[in-house]
């Protein structure tokens, strides 16, 4: 080695065939560093269920309606407050759970991505709810009127979304399409068997609102269960009563709740059902049995309505994850898919703030109490 | 070295490749999240959010120390423009280091999300609710993310023909960690 010293361990710079060799090394680093970031941003597999696609999923469905959210597009805000009576502190440490009152900041809406669809009995409805307390970390929770989701995975709801997709020529989805999901996806066929059994109340006030997904409760102990829970309505239960066929107003479930509040404060027990450790945890089509134990840990109490054209929910995103110490996520796949799509939802309805039209329920039509 | 044979303090050296590894990081976690709807999203949140954080607090620990300890000269033989490139590049990095954390932050605090790093530690909001302002401050987080991931490539890619060609000394004077030699 002394007599021979090795060209390339000196100083000087290379040249001729060696550069080039040692060149084209350095351009293949920096090829494959470029084509993994390629890869993990998706660009490489145009098969990835992504945020992208997702979006593309409801804008087909459901035509693009700038500002508006992707899913549960017709809504109305509310506010009120939270009267924790203390009973959920032995199982989480969340500050929202000491005894006392907490604001609220609320949404109503229907499922789908039509910000002016019709009211209909069926379709489903949804209470969002925003707790900030003064001290502590906010909770921001999603839940609707049925009593387990109708898919358990991010891929089933895309597929879901896709097969009930208009067709063009009819107007209405393609029967053979969602047939074909069906039979890929028999706990959606399950699920949708304990949908249909639901009893269907005659509105948003008499309905309890479900958080399908499960968290776990953790109380300052560090002992941690699983949960789902609830809003179950104090209002009294009336079965619906629109006949199939009929056509009451566009707007007729959103201006009853709107009077309903008008004449007295709506509240529902905010109820969590603790699970035993053969309830599944990761799957929302299945419901946990009847007889799990149920913690009673409050009033939610809803005082007024607004028009999302000027209320405090419509720029807020109900993020199943945000959380605060107390309530931790479950393996439930659901939640980082709903957290995922309902972000880049706002994320895109945020930047066409100024191109958005008024909401189906107007500011006038709440001024007037739910009349127009 | 370089063609002093000087090289960056050791705490300079440290510095530098463990926040290469967190900001290299930071942008594969960064830009999967953004796509993901998987499992996997809560998890690549919760990283990237302290994560974060912690480059804000290191790249201003190394901004303070690269003031105390001024980086070795570039070698002589460097041409102009290449001495420009560097400097300018190194401008740039610095700069995103601290702007692509502030912005998180600032995006955050405009939607209104909570700023959970985690558990119950959280920052206060930097910004009120604005969601037109969020949206701007969330497409400039993705669009420096992808100028970071390119002025990276090109500081590698430099960095790899200093060593492999030039062998100036500037790829030693980050990347030797063996007892200095003699002159």
């Amino acid at each position: 080695m002394e007599k021979h010293p090795d060209p390339t361990a000196n100083g000087a710079p290379l040249t001729g065939v060696r550069a080039v060799t040692r060149l084209a090394a350095i351009g293949a680093v920096l090829l494959v560093v470029a084509v993994a970031f390629a890869y993990t941003a998706g660009w490489l597999s145009p098969h990835r269920l992504t945020q992208a696609k997702m979006m593309g999923a409801f804008d087909a469905v459901s035509g693009t309606h700038p500002g508006f959210r992707r899913n549960h597009a017709k809504g109305l805000c509310v506010t009120g407050w939270f009267d924790s009576n203390g009973n959920a502190v032995e199982w989480s440490k969340a500050a929202i759970f000491a005894a006392g009152r907490v604001p609220l900041i609320g949404r109503f809406a229907l499922a789908g991505g039509m910000p002016a669809q019709e009211d209909k009995p069926a379709t489903v409805r949804s209470m969002a709810l925003r707790f900030v307390p003064s001290r502590g970390q906010e909770w921001r929770t999603g839940m609707n009127n049925i009593p387990v989701f109708p898919v358990n995975s991010a891929e089933g709801f895309y597929e879901q979304l896709l097969a009930s997709k208009p067709d063009p020529a009819t107007g209405k989805p393609n029967p053979a399409a969602m047939q074909e999901f069906l039979v890929r996806h028999p706990e959606t066929v399950r699920a949708l068997a304990v949908i249909k059994n639901r009893r269907v109340s005659s509105g948003f006030a008499d309905s309890t609102f479900n958080s399908l997904d499960a968290f776990r409760l953790v109380n300052a102990a560090g002992d941690s269960v699983a949960v789902r829970w609830a809003t179950i309505p104090l209002q009294e239960f009336a079965a619906d009563t629109i006949a199939e066929g009929a056509h009451p107003d566009d707007n007729y479930l959103f201006d009853d709740l709107i009077a309903r509040i008008h004449r007295q404060p709506l509240r529902w027990r905010l109820v969590f059902t603790i699970g035993e450790a053969e309830d599944p945890t990761n799957d929302a089509t299945v419901p946990w049995p009847e007889n799990r134990r149920n913690i009673d840990a409050g009033l939610v109490s809803i005082e007024h309505a607004f028009s999302e054209d000027d209320g405090p929910c419509a720029d807020i995103n109900y993020d199943p994850l945000v959380l605060p110490a107390g309530i931790d996520p479950s393996d439930d796949p659901l939640l980082s898919a709903r957290s995922a799509t309902y972000a880049r939802s706002f994320t895109l309805r945020a930047a066409e703030k100024r191109k958005k039209l008024s909401a189906a329920v107007t500011i006038q039509e709440v001024r007037a109490g739910g009349t127009r | 070295m370089n063609s002093h044979g000087q090289r960056f303090s050791v705490f300079s050296r440290w510095l530098h490749w463990l926040m290469a590894v967190m900001v290299l990081g930071m942008l594969f976690l960064g830009i999967g999240m953004a796509a993901s709807v998987s499992e996997r999203y809560r998890l690549l949140v919760a990283i990237h959010r302290p994560l974060g954080v912690a480059i804000l607090v290191l790249v201003a620990i190394r901004l303070v120390n690269r003031l105390l300890h001024p980086p070795p000269p570039l070698p002589d033989s460097l041409p102009r423009v290449q001495r420009v490139a560097a400097t300018a590049s190194h401008g740039v990095l610095y700069a995103l280091m601290f702007i692509m954390p502030l912005l998180g932050w600032a995006m955050l605090s405009a939607a209104p999300y909570p700023v959970v790093i985690f558990g119950s530690v959280q920052l206060p909001p930097i910004l009120p609710q604005d969601p037109v302002l969020y949206a701007l401050l969330r497409k400039l987080h993705t669009d420096f993310a992808y100028l970071l991931f390119g002025v990276f490539l090109a500081h590698l890619g430099a960095a790899l023909l200093h060593g492999l060609i030039r062998r100036d000394g500037v790829f030693e004077s980050m990347a030797s960690w063996g007892r200095r030699p003699r002159e």
